[in-house]
């Protein structure tokens, strides 16, 4: 019964009175939550549907936020154009540097992902007149609002909402839409082919898959959709940085991905809201994050290694069977 | 066209480079050819080497040899850490998937490397050169420091002395043997276990050892140990993943290709030896001196 509730819905709309019931900081948290659920979202089609483990797919998250943030301060490009390019560029790169990549197989894969992603790193670390190196890319403008606003203002019914309040609610329509997608894609026959490859490659070979133009078309897409959380973190950070193609920011996503429960399609998400929550409420008594993020990372790895859509799922199901077994 | 002086004070540089690189590479190298796991954490006993070096220092002083004692010290200490990491907690993940390995290694960098903040706080901390160690040589117009020539002489010994143990002793044998059918061996009756357990000792001495002697040449900072992990993956991947003389071919190369690529094109020498990682994996996946893997 309970899995015919559309949860997912529900969520989305609840999502949508965040700045309405709670308070700035509250919008703040919740759309970092829901960019990162995108990113994470996107790596666990690599990692949990097709059975690639990348080390380095910040590169694509990092492409996409310097691709957005160039074309919305430097050329004064609009949203509308800056998000798209940022999936596009993103999944370009992931299809030159994945034809290389799904060649290669498990710790040799993870590697050369992980050199690729550190040449974006040294690319935008370096690259001063373009990324502005070092120091990065300060103060990436907010889309345009005007137009909503006006129309928000002549209904007093619907509250007032300031900029990074309608940023929100843009992130949260645009990131709803894309796990709408990769849900399409990840049920779609394609999909089913990605998880045939992962429990068993050799077979697929067999019955006459091709293996590899699977893998890279998994590769790309999941770059697309890193891309475009990427474009949407710039913004919503205020500003680009060579860190986030750094090596630590792909083992973070990987963290992510691992604590919601690879392979159920929203326990990335989860993960994501889980880390960032937790995150806000300890940085308030501790300044050693890491330390706790590392001791949370053990502890899942050796007692609930599903993560927790997996440790949730056991839970439910010992629920719902126990009173039929006795 | 820059003079010569500067041409080989620039490959020295890179050759000195190059034998830390070797230290901390070889012991990541170690472990991926005998346990198949990539280490993370290796950086972060370089980095620990670093600290207890500079506490061991801060103790006893530095004159007198008593750096020596320190570096030795801080190096058993990162080795006794690493041995009691695997045995407590490492162990258990043998028969995971290799993505559980790799983020366990991760957890221990974040873990450890905070507990050194806890330690030693967030400002540098820096060892002065040994007194024995401390004046240079002019060689063909360049000035080169006695201690790095010390590192120089001391790349290659340690560089010897693992191969005379991996390729003569039975230790070494059992470490071969290890890497190339862990079953087997231990169906001769050889304690595989505790062969894992003084693989990652040694290998957590080299990287402590490593540490503990790029105190004096360069401060000790938190973030030392993100940094140099990827150093020496790409030390590794280039020369070949588990492959020895590999790690110290690919040493070297990285070193000259750094220190000479600053010369040429500063901004984008990081470039260069990311994108020959890439290239090397790209061509010859195992490596330039490595065996393909099953």
């Amino acid at each position: 019964m309970l899995a015919r509730v559309p949860w997912a819905l529900l969520v989305l709309i609840a999502a949508f009175f965040v700045p309405a019931a709670g308070s700035r900081f509250y919008t703040f948290v919740a759309n970092d939550v829901v960019i990162w659920a995108l990113f994470a979202t996107s790596l666990n089609l690599l990692v949990g549907y097709t059975g690639l483990v990348s080390f380095g797919h910040a590169a694509y998250f990092g492409i996409g936020a310097y691709t957005t943030g160039i074309l919305m301060k430097k050329a004064g490009l609009s949203f509308l154009i800056a998000f798209p390019a940022a999936g596009i560029v993103a999944g370009v790169c992931a299809l030159v540097f994945g034809f290389f990549c799904v060649r290669l197989t498990r710790i040799y894969f993870a590697m050369l992902t992980l050199a690729f992603a550190q040449i974006v790193w040294a690319i935008c670390f370096k690259w001063n007149e373009v990324t502005g190196g070092e120091q990065g890319m300060p103060e990436i403008p907010y889309p345009s609002f005007d137009g909503v606003d006006r129309v928000v203002s002549a209904l007093p019914a619907l509250g007032s909402y300031r900029t990074s309040d309608y940023y929100y609610f843009t992130c949260l329509v645009l990131v709803a839409l894309c796990l709408w997608a990769l849900r399409r894609i990840v049920a779609s026959p394609f999909g089913r082919m990605l998880t045939t490859i992962r429990e068993n490659a050799e077979r697929a070979e067999f019955i006459g898959v091709n293996v590899r133009r699977y893998e890279l078309a998994a590769f790309v897409i999941a770059g697309v959709f890193a891309g475009l959380a990427g474009g949407l973190f710039g913004i919503f950070n205020r500003g680009v940085f060579p860190d986030f193609a750094y090596w630590t920011k792909s083992s973070e996503v990987l963290i992510m991905t691992l604590l919601g429960g690879m392979g159920t399609f929203y326990g990335p998400a989860i993960g994501a809201l889980a880390l960032i929550w937790l995150n806000q409420q300890i940085v308030s008594y501790t300044q050693y994050w890491p330390l706790i993020l590392g001791s949370i990372l053990v502890i899942l790895l050796f007692v609930f290694p599903g993560g927790l859509a997996g440790a949730v799922i056991a839970l439910w199901r010992r629920l719902v069977r126990s009173p039929v077994g006795a | 066209m820059p003079d010569l002086a500067f041409v080989f004070a620039q490959s020295l540089s890179g050759l000195t480079a190059a034998m830390f690189l070797f230290l901390i590479a070889s012991g990541l190298s170690l472990i991926f050819g005998v346990l198949r796991v990539l280490n993370f954490a290796h950086g972060t006993f370089y980095m620990l080497g670093a600290y207890c070096a500079f506490q061991i220092v801060q103790w006893i002083g530095l004159d007198g040899g008593r750096f020596w004692l320190a570096a030795l010290g801080a190096a058993l200490a990162v080795a006794a850490l690493g041995g009691i990491v695997e045995r407590v907690l490492f162990r258990h993940l043998y028969d995971k998937e290799e993505l559980y390995q790799l983020l366990f290694t991760y957890a221990l960098v974040l873990i450890l490397s905070d507990v050194a903040k806890i330690i030693w706080g967030t400002q540098q901390k820096s060892v002065s050169r040994p007194a024995e160690l401390t004046g240079a040589f002019q060689i063909f117009g360049a000035t080169v420091p006695h201690y790095n020539l010390f590192i120089l002489a001391l790349g290659p010994t340690i560089a010897l002395t693992f191969w005379f143990v991996l390729q003569r002793t039975r230790a070494g044998r059992f470490i071969r043997a290890a890497a190339l059918d862990r079953e087997t061996l231990g169906a001769l009756g050889v304690n595989v276990d505790g062969l894992y357990t003084w693989v990652f000792v040694l290998a957590s001495f080299l990287g402590g050892l490593g540490g503990a002697l790029i105190a004096p040449m360069r401060a000790t900072t938190p973030g030392m140990d993100t940094e140099v992990i990827v150093e020496a993956f790409v030390v590794v991947v280039i020369g070949g993943l588990g492959s020895f003389w590999g790690t110290f071919l690919g040493a070297l190369i990285y070193g000259q290709v750094l220190s000479f690529g600053i010369l040429f094109f500063p901004r984008f020498s990081i470039f260069a030896v990311f994108a020959l990682m890439a290239a090397v994996l790209m061509i010859r996946p195992w490596g330039l001196l490595g065996r393909p893997i099953r």
